[in-house]
């Protein structure tokens, strides 16, 4: 085996040493009735050529062909990944390390993340982003713990319906042991969160919003702030498009307390839904409560520049059962990718391209229109938005994927079942106005 | 002595991005918009955010030059104890760029999301058969989630018995992340301790076992690198009161092949595919953390859970199901970190049977040779056959006031990436090392014999120790500063 170094003399000097008879022995402590008989029934060893074969027949088993039109995003977006990203990601000295616990010797990887933390602060308009978790859902679990830990005479945390609704059965699996609920806040006909149903509720801890929200459109966070501080609860938003920030005010401006976000969409390819990349970000006053690494600049000995890991008293190799998370490993390289691409496209390029989203969005709804779709909200939106399909169209949706390559919107009715024949689209920076065209004169 | 890896060499000073910034560049080339622009109403825009603004090669150097500050297992021997730093094979890599995997929409929809979905259900067959359990979910996105997930399935099994428990027995050589997993679901955590041999006494579990108590985390091989030997007769201790028993599957490097934890009367166990399955670590992630269950535990299992429909003559076909009444629910947003589970469906496939078992036989061997060879040059509190890892510590040093730490930074000048240092907590000033099966005897050899060189260094110049790391680009970094006057943005 190509990774295994040993020869037999190896073997032989190295047993000599530990003074055991045959690598057999190495096991001794191990009581024989627990060893395993026999090999693992799993398949035999492939050579690269043919593991070469069987993994690209599983690959083009999905249907992500090279010229693949994807008219869809709800947590997982198609954006251009400019090609100096994954070459600069490949670097294996980034890759192949550990965690940055000596600091003298990781380097890349500190300033990397501090510059990472930088770039999303100034992204979301915060004081501190986090060294970065392992997606929005996950991310904004640990905010609504943050509030339920700190307004202790509440027990609810409020979330409106139309954040993700797998975000929303993740914060359920997360706080539910602990004793606390999660209250859903419904939505208006016009497609946004119903405000005045969250002033009437009570004993809520926090309250979360996602902007652009499930169904594309952009909420109020100025109005959700006031009702939050009128009851003195911390305000959390989240988003899944994390270049929607490339033109929206952002969170911070709107008086955000905490900010969980998705930032697949800075560079990390979607991957079938993973890796993306959680962000973090919150308030100084909250700096204490935060989850996960956070990197800090310092001085060495000899009075350079450099970065630590900073505020571990927070964390759980630390305070162990009283750590404000349990999180260790969380999603540095995609992190890193994410600092990479928002330093290739920088200030100039990340208002353009959310421009360009925006545009073509507005355009696709449009031809939709003329094609026989209704426009079902009036809310403005960024890059997504829902409209109401003629009749047939589930079946020319399916039959669009095989002919063309080409995914039509995502059906909501699974995720709100009053939303039949309603479909979710989205149109990137990468699809181009003949795709837009082409797509509407086929659903036509 | 043969010649160290570590020496000087040039490297370059790099500021920060902004401090390369000059009005007017860009690093990307933008198409030119083929639609009509639409502006958003004013109310709802801000500024564009204040990033950078760089030409393509100020980003490349940028990047290239701080790599070069960076130790990687691709730079040299990298014995991280209870990490399993591990070559990670190129081909992986190769494999999951593949256009049909890293282009994939979560939400593209089953018929056309086969080949992913297959990949996912043999992944989890196999480590099925590999940890010895009947299920698998691949959904928890690193080690620490698994074990939420697992902990999450201890509550949800004892709410449905009808009587919740309040307190989970974790050893004292556990991992931070076990009771901070535990926290999490409102257990409080009994600590107990290990015996005098390292491992834990059934007794000792035994004396605080009760019906309160929602079962027992347990690492086995332990982070001393012993096997726990009594782990039979411990599980049955918890099984009679009704407990559960989680294993923490972070040294399952040991002994793959070996045992099959689901044989010992473990009833959780996670692992981390990016210490066992080779993925590489990515400077603190992202990971993977499958948890694989007893039958009993499947119902609580997260959702989505993947199913194959054997149809026959045709092709079998793959299908998420989320109708489950008892599961804990939804642990991540998709279905977990896809692109980590192809690196680690590679790995296994590379290596086969025979391969894994080898791997674990020579992690071992590795470790007990370098335990032989350096137990007269440092202490070692255990004196026993190790496992994949070995603890020493730093009391033959103590005389000459020389610590742990100033030994693991003269390593670094040596050319090595230290040992995990000061855990377990169980052993003062821990240094811990785990050479994994990828190293060659040369490269250990070479280790063993920096490690002699600086202890000889540490009764003969203690202060080059005090003053080490002396070749990295930086030296010690002051910590309590950086703690005490935050500054975490640029």
């Amino acid at each position: 085996m190509r990774y295994l170094p040993h020869t037999q003399e190896d073997i032989d000097q190295m047993l000599a040493k530990t003074g055991h008879a045959s690598l057999d022995d190495l096991f001794e402590t191990i009581p024989d009735a627990l060893k395993t008989k026999g090999p693992l029934n799993i398949p035999e060893a492939l050579s690269e050529w043919d593991l070469d074969a069987y993994m690209e027949a599983l690959a083009s088993a999905n249907i992500a062909c090279k010229n693949y039109k994807c008219f869809i995003g709800a947590g997982s977006y198609d954006h251009f990944i400019p090609s100096i990203v994954p070459y600069l990601i490949s670097r294996s000295e980034f890759a192949t390390a550990y965690t940055p616990y000596q600091p003298e010797v990781s380097q890349g990887t500190l300033q990397g993340i501090y510059e990472f933390q930088t770039m999303i602060t100034e992204l979301l308009g915060m004081d501190i982003a986090t060294a970065s978790h392992y997606d929005c859902g996950t991310a904004l679990a640990e905010c609504a713990l943050i509030a339920l830990r700190k307004n202790k005479n509440a027990n609810k945390i409020a979330v409106s319906s139309l954040v993700h609704p797998s975000h929303r059965q993740i914060i359920k699996t997360y706080i539910t042991p602990s004793g606390y609920e999660m209250v859903e806040i419904p939505r208006t006909s016009a497609g946004l969160t119903d405000t005045a149903a969250l002033e009437a509720m009570d004993g809520i801890a926090g309250v979360a919003i996602q902007s652009p929200n499930f169904l594309g459109n952009i909420e109020d966070l100025g109005a959700v702030k006031a009702i939050a501080e009128a009851k003195n609860i911390l305000f959390i938003t989240s988003f899944t498009e994390s270049l929607a920030y490339g033109l929206l005010k952002n969170p911070g401006s709107c008086g955000a307390d905490l900010v969980a976000g998705e930032g697949q969409s800075l560079g990390i390819a979607k991957t079938f839904g993973g890796p993306g990349l959680g962000l973090l970000a919150g308030t100084k006053k909250l700096m204490r409560t935060l989850p996960g690494r956070l990197i800090g600049r310092t001085k060495d000995a000899n009075g350079d520049d450099g970065y630590v890991l900073t505020l571990a008293t927070r964390e759980q190799h630390i305070k162990r059962g009283k750590a404000s998370s349990n999180i260790c490993s969380n999603n540095g390289l995609n992190a890193m990718i994410a600092a990479m691409y928002l330093a290739t496209v920088g200030k100039i390029g990340i208002r353009e391209i959310a421009q360009q989203n925006h545009d073509n969005a507005v355009y696709l709804k449009e031809v939709l229109g003329k094609a026989g779709f209704e426009s079902v909200f009036d809310a403005p939106f960024f890059n997504e938005f829902v409209v109401k399909a003629p009749e047939g169209f589930s079946q020319k949706r399916a039959d669009l994927i095989r002919s063309h390559c080409i995914f039509a919107g995502i059906d909501l009715e699974p995720y709100y079942p009053e939303l039949k024949d309603h479909y979710l689209f989205c149109a990137t920076e990468k699809v181009s106005k003949n795709d837009m065209d082409q797509l509407a004169k086929e659903v036509q | 002595m043969n010649k160290q890896p570590g020496t000087k060499g040039l490297i370059f000073n790099e500021p920060q991005l902004w401090e390369k910034s000059r009005e007017g560049r860009c690093a990307v080339s933008i198409p030119k918009t083929q639609v009509k622009r639409t502006l958003l109403d004013p109310s709802l825009t801000g500024d564009a955010p204040e990033l950078p603004q760089l030409y393509e090669l100020d980003v490349v150097r940028h990047y290239t030059r701080l790599s070069q500050w960076n130790f990687g297992v691709d730079s040299g021997m990298y014995p991280l104890g209870s990490c399993t730093m591990k070559y990670n094979p190129k081909t992986n890599e190769v494999q999951a760029a593949r256009q049909g995997f890293a282009s994939a929409h979560p939400l593209a929809g089953e018929e056309f999301s086969q080949g992913a979905l297959k990949l996912m259900y043999d992944l989890e067959q196999a480590l099925g058969e590999i940890t010895g359990f009947p299920a698998v979910t691949l959904q928890p996105a690193a080690g620490a989630h698994g074990e939420l997930a697992g902990i999450l399935m201890f509550h949800a099994y004892h709410e449905k018995k009808g009587k919740q428990r309040s307190k989970i027995i974790i050893p004292d050589t556990a991992h931070g992340t076990n009771p901070a997993s535990a926290s999490l679901c409102g257990y409080a955590s009994v600590s107990v301790k290990s015996g005098e041999k390292g491992i834990l006494e059934p007794e000792a579990v035994a004396a605080i076992m009760d019906e309160d108590t929602a079962g027992i985390m347990i690492t086995n091989p332990n982070t001393l690198g012993l096997f726990e030997e009594n782990i039979k007769e411990i599980c049955e201790i918890v099984h009679a009161k009704g407990g559960l028993v989680y294993g923490d599957g972070a040294n399952m490097n040991a002994i793959m092949g070996i045992v099959k934890p689901g044989d010992l009367g473990i009833d959780v166990l996670h692992l981390n595919l990016h210490k066992t399955f080779s993925t590489p670590h990515g400077g603190g992630g992202p990971g993977c953390g499958t948890v694989s269950v007893v039958k009993e535990l499947i119902p609580f299992l997260p959702v989505p859970r993947i199913e194959k429909n054997r149809t026959g003559k045709q092709l079998d076909t793959y299908k998420f199901v989320t109708d489950c009444p008892d599961t804990i629910g939804r642990m991540h947003t998709f279905y977990g970190h896809f692109g980590v589970m192809v690196r680690a469906w590679a790995y296994i496939l590379s290596m086969g049977p025979k391969g894994l078992k080898d791997a674990s036989t020579l992690a071992v061997l590795n470790a007990n040779y370098i335990k032989e060879s350096l137990k007269g040059t440092l202490n070692l509190p255990y004196d026993r056959p190790c496992m994949h890892e070995c603890v020493f510590n730093d009391k033959f040093q103590q005389e000459h006031h020389i610590t742990t730490m100033d030994m693991a930074k003269r390593l670094l000048d040596y050319g090595f990436h230290p040992p995990t240092v000061y855990f377990p907590l169980v052993v003062d000033a821990a240094f811990m090392v785990e050479p994994t099966e990828t190293e060659s005897k040369e490269n250990i050899d070479q280790f063993i014999d920096a490690v002699k060189a600086i202890a000889a260094e540490a009764r003969e110049n203690p202060e080059l120790l005090k003053k080490a790391p002396l070749l990295t680009k930086v030296t010690r970094l002051d910590e309590v500063a950086a703690a005490r006057k935050p500054c975490l943005r640029g």
